[in-house]
């Protein structure tokens, strides 16, 4: 018999995620991966998989799923996405063990956008360029995940031992830190302080290549036609209308509108966790601090398993045992 | 400096605001990447800057380079903060670019690409004609006349952008891009040229299409072009199209790579 995990109504936006492809943007490879790579990494730990194991990435609402094989191991994490199995709560940032036949509903969560399944021993699927990550415009790695999609398991049942838990990480609210440039000469320093003190809502119009934040026009000095060239996530580009669009994980790797400014790498989980509707505020850095921040936000990942603690065994008798 | 909105089109920033800058530039890119800039503008010189130092640092084995990506008159470095700071990675940068940097022969290849120019896979081809006042045999002679580098792989995987297109073929992109041109498309707009791996939305002229797969991850080396490659079309007929359509990669490659 297979072990599964069968999609019966998927959400909107389910795709395999993991830290994405390296060494191919050279060939307009796009990086992919997850939007908060510290959020798969803890759901990860609390199965006890590698911390780069493939995982189901979902955008708000990760829909309902049904256990197809003897039991397996789950953990979402994220944000507080509202899970429950059999119609029974289930935490998040906890590991939890299900068995055959159970119908696992993955919800939203009024803190996140971007939520993370994971399944001890992982999902059976082969790497394309080095990665799982789906980058559905090329088709690298396959498409979103759809109603009847069955995602085998490499086990068939998940290793004895305890559930783990971790505490859901404490987002800083502070402003989200950027780094001027690449093409900050292509506005006025008065054009960029006024970036820098307006209030700047998320918009819906957000998927996993960027998101349009809505505040007021950000006036090009110098045109708007930079001779297209390199860009990574994180990059403010600031189009022809004077609308500013973060890019994210999906985004091409390169473009031809001035890209303003960047967002740091330790903040930009932060950012891209934001729901609509949100008000942010952005401040800016310099190199030397930024990758000082780098190195920390480096080191938190490596320290992510020192967060996670075993549930006592009393605890973890699987719930749906009576008496 | 020019005032807002003067040259909303799609030439680059006008002569005077390159000659107030001094290249290279190395402009970070955030924490993770950084940007060594040649100039501001299109040129087969400038790429071949980009492309001499890409070559020169992937030679240098330097620690902390993740992977680098040349486009037009820039090279994309993206490296690891937590071995390698900004500021050791732009004097490393400096260092090279004294002892100075070249493309050595051999590094490039050039290649003889198959166009069919015929209906049905060559759309826009009489629109082409009409708005720039040539014949359609005019539009494909000089098409397939011209030697093409490629500029840069981007966009989407495997896409290569060429110049110099020749003059007499430079016209203005679409107001609106159409949702989607097919695999293999041979394109032009403003003053580029282009050949699509995978349908893509775009708002160029399609003027002919290529059996040649430039993306196929099933490959040994997924990728058919490198920037600093050469490449001419050759006119093709519709049987010739169906026929290296039908063949595997391994038969139609050593056909199109031409020899140094």
């Amino acid at each position: 018999m297979i072990s599964a995990l069968r999609a019966t109504a998927p959400g909107p936006y389910v795709t395999i995620q993991d830290v994405g492809r390296r060494g191919w943007r050279r060939f307009g490879v796009s990086t992919s991966g997850a939007m908060d790579y510290p959020a798969l990494v803890s759901a990860n730990l609390l199965v006890g998989n590698p911390a780069d194991t493939p995982c189901l990435e979902f955008g708000q609402i990760g829909g309902a799923w049904e256990v197809a094989a003897e039991s397996c191991r789950i953990a979402v994490t994220g944000g507080k996405f509202t899970v429950s199995a059999d119609g029974r709560p289930l935490a998040s940032w906890r590991s939890h063990t299900l068995r055959r036949g159970q119908r696992l509903v993955l919800q939203n969560a009024r803190d996140a956008v971007w939520g993370y399944l994971a399944v001890a021993g992982g999902f059976d699927l082969e790497q394309q360029l080095g990665s799982c990550a789906v980058h559905v415009r090329s088709g690298l790695g396959g498409r979103r995940l759809a109603e009847g999609d069955v995602l085998s398991l490499r086990a068939d049942r998940p290793e004895d031992g305890p559930e783990r838990v971790m505490d859901a990480p404490s987002r800083d609210t502070g402003p989200i830190r950027i780094l001027l440039g690449p093409q900050d000469d292509y506005f006025t320093p008065e054009t960029i302080a006024d970036f820098l003190s307006a209030a700047w809502r998320v918009s819906h119009r957000s998927d996993r290549m960027g998101t349009w934040i809505e505040g007021p026009p950000v006036r090009h000095a110098n045109g708007y036609n930079v001779v297209s060239d390199g860009l990574v996530p994180g990059c403010i580009q600031v189009l022809g209308s004077g609308q500013p669009v973060v890019l994210a994980m999906d985004c091409q790797t390169i473009g031809g509108y001035p890209k303003l400014a960047t967002i740091i790498t330790a903040d930009l989980p932060r950012f891209t966790q934001t729901p609509p509707g949100r008000s942010i505020h952005f401040t800016a850095v310099d190199i030397d601090a930024a990758q000082a921040l780098y190195r920390l936000h480096s080191a938190s990942i490596d320290a992510l398993s020192d967060c996670v603690a075993e549930i006592a065994a009393a605890v973890t008798r699987p719930f749906w045992l009576r008496g | 400096m020019s005032a807002p909105g003067t040259h909303a089109t799609s030439l680059p920033p006008p002569a005077a605001v390159s000659a107030a800058k001094d290249y290279p530039r190395f402009l970070p890119v955030g924490d993770a990447a950084l940007t060594v800039e040649f100039g501001d503008s299109i040129s087969p010189d400038l790429n071949a800057k980009v492309v001499a130092l890409d070559i020169a640092l992937a030679a240098s084995n330097m620690d902390g380079i993740i992977e680098t990506a040349p486009s037009y008159r820039s090279l994309l470095i993206c490296y690891d903060p937590v071995v390698l700071s900004c500021r050791q990675l732009v004097a490393e940068l400096r260092r090279l670019l004294e002892r100075g940097t070249r493309i050595r022969q051999g590094s490039a290849v050039a290649w003889s690409v198959p166009v069919v120019y015929d209906p049905p896979y060559a759309e826009d081809l009489p629109e082409v004609a009409q708005r720039l006042a040539l014949s359609e045999d005019e539009v494909i002679r000089i098409h397939s006349g011209a030697t093409y580098q490629v500029y840069m792989v981007g966009f989407a995987p495997g896409l290569p952008y060429l110049g110099p297109l020749p003059d007499r073929l430079h016209i203005s992109r679409r107001e609106a891009p159409r949702p989607s041109v097919p695999a293999g498309a041979v394109m032009i707009g403003g003053i580029q040229a282009n050949i699509v791996p995978m349908p893509v939305p775009s708002a160029w002229y399609v003027l002919g299409r290529t059996p040649l797969r430039l993306f196929d991850p099933s490959r040994h080396d997924p990728f058919l072009f490198r920037a600093g490659d050469h490449l001419r079309f050759r006119r093709i007929d519709a049987a010739e199209f169906e026929h290296l359509a039908g063949l595997e990669s391994d038969l139609v490659l050593p056909q199109v790579r031409m020899p140094p």
